[in-house]
């Protein structure tokens, strides 16, 4: 579904993106740990197209389309979403009507009639039980005022109602209590199937509890260094990501600038 | 070729001789100001002398000012003597059919979704060939008529109502109250006159019937509204289309007078002429409007959003004069392109109790420069005075600009003044974030804008609002990128 390869980018001149390879096919959960500052959401930022990225080198191809070559929206409407690390305050604009104007957009692309009033309401209805939140969240505007864990949850439940192909979450755990954190996995593993992909980047082990990865890798310093299955973030926990560095497998990356 | 005035006498005895109903379609006086003009014009009208006093006594007054210069707008200097003041009804002038328009505006209307009949009206097509406005003017008409409810034109309430408009007109914005004031007094055209009985909640929202009667109002109108003793009025100024106009000046005056426990409404969507993307042409819009809660427990609400024209200059106020008044202040104003506003509001607590709430919402985009300017002013009489004012300003681009000129006054130790003021610019985050969601950049902009403007679209009625959403998304076209 996704493959990556060699991809390289850019902030400003400075490299950060060091040639990426990663493949993702349909049905399988990908999770992506490293230290701060390695690149983690860089990625995910270039994948769903943001601006100030400049791509150096290497291939995105999405279901066989050229990624690179799509504006943010049209990536979107082709099914990649992005959980944000940080999502966005849009005082004045009601949930509801994010998530119907979004969801509307995508059925468009897709050859699709706008959801009647009552469609969507039932619908999300349906959906923001997935999610354990309060109707009322629905009324007020987007993320404005909501508890980080809130603002996590917010972010799985437009997930949930713009079902994508692929979903890229970028630390959606951090900031959740141990509550909120099952609720967000719940939501995400009622959404697992064989058409959709998930890349799921953490911090913590603790959230591949719930939510059990096919594949992990590590990044550092703009690079996957390491990958494996799911005892690799077990040994991670461990062992710390020094432990990756001494790894004679991650050593074999070129040292940056080389 | 004689001079301008001894033209118009020429025309003023000519018109004299034949009578004036007669070639009423035809009629323009040439350009040019003088009092010979002001005379014309109340005789056409067939107004009482107390009107034409009025209009002579605004002209000599008028002839004393000079333009206000303290205004954040720039424009070539408006040469009076190259206007002309009178100009009946022509449908004649108008295109003949829709296919005559010019189709950038159609397609305006178009996506405002407004029925081909008003298109038709909007575009200036001849009255008579689109539906007969006489018989929708009836029906409202007897339907307020029961509840004794006044809704005419001015000159009509002049011949019909002397002595309500003798009585009201001018004690809320006196002829000499500013210059424009002053020329709209001397010269007003036409416009509104509302008389809301006592106790009488006016049965509908008096809007309808006035897109149909504010087509011939021309560039000096003017409103004149008198809520009396508990009554309520909703009143819809204005079109949310862009309407067809060769005027450049609009130099409008509006008065409204709440009494004791009444509420006036006011709401209006200003779309004129902005000129083009090159700032060329537009209408400049130099309003005066004014309310006064007279009577205690009265209120007065504003609510506009100025879209249109290339300069606006426009600072809806209310004197707070009866005790325990309310006065109330919500604005969007965008400029895009070249456009300039300088736009706000008065509030003069003079009353005890009295509170006013001021929210002003400015958007720029392109060139475009926006200014708020607002008094709160507290007299020494009026004890617990309440002002809050919020001003929020959002930049789209880095070529406009956004001021905020927030005057206070205060007289009496007991005021509380509250005054809030952001400037924003529509953040990189919040479109990545929509357009991540799979809103095109278009959409997001505007939904990020609307959401801006949402606490005073929520003032207005529900169908303007609507149309206020749509009109700014079609004044935001271009904006980004
Ligand atoms: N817009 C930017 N301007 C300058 N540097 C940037 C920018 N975006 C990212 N970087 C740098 O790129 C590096 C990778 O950042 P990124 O946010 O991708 O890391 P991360 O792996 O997601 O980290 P964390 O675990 O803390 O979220 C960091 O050193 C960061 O400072
Ligand atoms: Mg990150």
């Amino acid at each position: 579904m996704l493959s990556i390869k060699n991809l390289h980018a850019s902030v400003e001149g400075t490299p950060i993106l060091k040639g990426i390879d990663l493949d993702v096919a349909a049905g399988e959960v990908h999770a992506i740990m490293g230290p701060n500052g390695s690149g983690k959401s860089t990625l995910a930022n270039v994948i769903a197209g943001r601006d100030g990225y400049d791509v150096t080198a290497g291939k995105v191809v999405f279901r066989g389309k050229n990624l690179l070559e799509l504006p943010v929206e049209e990536r979107a409407c082709e099914g990649i979403f992005l959980a944000f690390q940080y999502p966005v305050e849009i005082p004045g604009v009601s949930n509801l009507y994010l998530l119907k104007t979004a969801l509307n957009s995508i059925r468009k692309h897709r050859g699709l009639n706008d959801l009647s009033a009552v469609e969507f309401l039932k619908l999300i209805k349906e959906k923001i039980k997935l999610v354990e939140m309060k109707e009322e969240f629905l009324h007020r505007s987007v993320n404005e005022g909501f508890s980080g864990g809130e603002k996590k949850r917010n972010e799985i439940l437009q997930l949930a109602v713009l079902e994508p192909s692929l979903a890229i979450l970028d630390e959606t755990d951090s900031g959740l209590d141990i509550d909120a954190l099952k609720v967000v996995a719940n939501g995400v593993n009622s959404l697992r199937d064989e058409q959709r992909a998930m890349i799921v980047v953490t911090h913590y082990q603790r959230l591949l509890d719930y939510i059990i990865p096919d594949k992990v890798h590590v990044m550092a310093n703009g690079r996957i260094v390491k990958s494996g299955d799911k005892s690799l973030a077990l040994e991670l926990e461990k062992h710390g990501y020094a432990w990756i560095a001494q790894d004679p497998g991650a050593a074999a990356a070129p040292p940056a600038g080389s | 070729m004689g001079s301008p005035a001894n033209d118009i006498d020429r025309l003023v005895k000519r018109e004299y001789k034949e009578g004036f109903v007669t070639d009423i379609d035809s009629e323009t006086l040439p350009p040019g100001l003088d009092e010979g003009v002001v005379r014309a014009i109340s005789e056409k009208k067939r107004e009482p002398q107390f009107m034409l006093d009025w209009r002579l006594n605004a002209y000599r007054h008028w002839l004393t000012l000079t333009e206000p210069q303290w205004a954040h707008v720039h424009h070539e200097p408006i040469d009076y003597q190259a206007i002309s003041y009178y100009s009946a009804p022509k449908d004649k002038d108008g295109p003949k059919s829709l296919d005559e328009v010019d189709p950038k505006l159609l397609e305006t209307y178009e996506k405002l979704g407004i029925p081909l009949e008003e298109q038709k009206m909007l575009a200036g097509v001849a009255v008579d060939a689109v539906f007969d406005s006489v018989s929708v003017k009836t029906t409202f008409r007897e339907k307020l008529a029961e509840v004794g409810v006044i809704f005419c034109s001015i000159s009509e309430a002049l011949q019909e109502h002397p002595d309500l408009v003798k009585q009201y007109l001018g004690s809320v914005v006196p002829a000499g109250d500013n210059f424009y004031a002053a020329l709209n007094s001397a010269v007003f055209s036409d416009g509104s006159f509302v008389y809301i009985p006592k106790g009488v909640r006016c049965p509908m929202e008096l809007s309808t019937y006035f897109r149909i009667n504010a087509m011939n109002t021309g560039q000096f109108e003017r409103t004149l509204i008198i809520a009396d003793e508990g009554s309520y009025v909703s009143y819809l100024e204005g079109c949310t289309a862009p309407m067809r106009d060769e005027n450049q000046l609009h130099a409008a005056v509006v008065e409204l007078i709440a009494m004791e426990g009444a509420q006036i409404k006011y709401s209006t969507v200003q779309n004129w002429y902005p000129g083009d993307e090159q700032g060329r042409g537009g209408i400049y819009n130099f309003v005066t409007k004014r309310g006064a809660c007279r009577g205690r427990n009265s209120k007065i609400s504003w609510t506009q959003v100025e879209t249109g024209s290339a300069i606006t200059w426009k600072y809806p106020s209310v004197l707070l004069e009866g005790d325990n008044s309310v006065g109330e202040f919500y604005s969007v104003a965008l400029t895009n392109n070249w456009q300039q506003a300088d736009t706000g509001t008065k509030m003069v607590h003079i009353g005890k109790n009295t509170s006013s709430t001021i929210i002003s919402k400015g958007i720029s985009a392109g060139h475009g420069q926006n200014a708020y300017r607002g008094l709160v002013k507290v007299l020494n009489k009026a004890d617990n005075a309440r002002n809050y004012s919020q001003c929020d300003s959002l930049l789209m681009g880095d070529r406009c600009g956004a001021h905020t000129f927030p005057y206070i006054e205060v007289k009496n130790p007991t005021a509380q003044v509250e005054h809030e003021a952001t400037t924003s610019k529509i953040s990189v985050d919040q479109l990545f974030y929509c357009r991540q969601r799979g809103l095109s950049e278009e959409d997001a902009v505007s939904m990020i804008v609307n959401g801006f403007c949402k606490e005073v679209f929520k003032e207005l009625p529900m169908e303007f609002a609507v149309e206020a959403r749509k009109l700014l998304e079609i004044s935001l076209e271009g904006a980004v990128g």
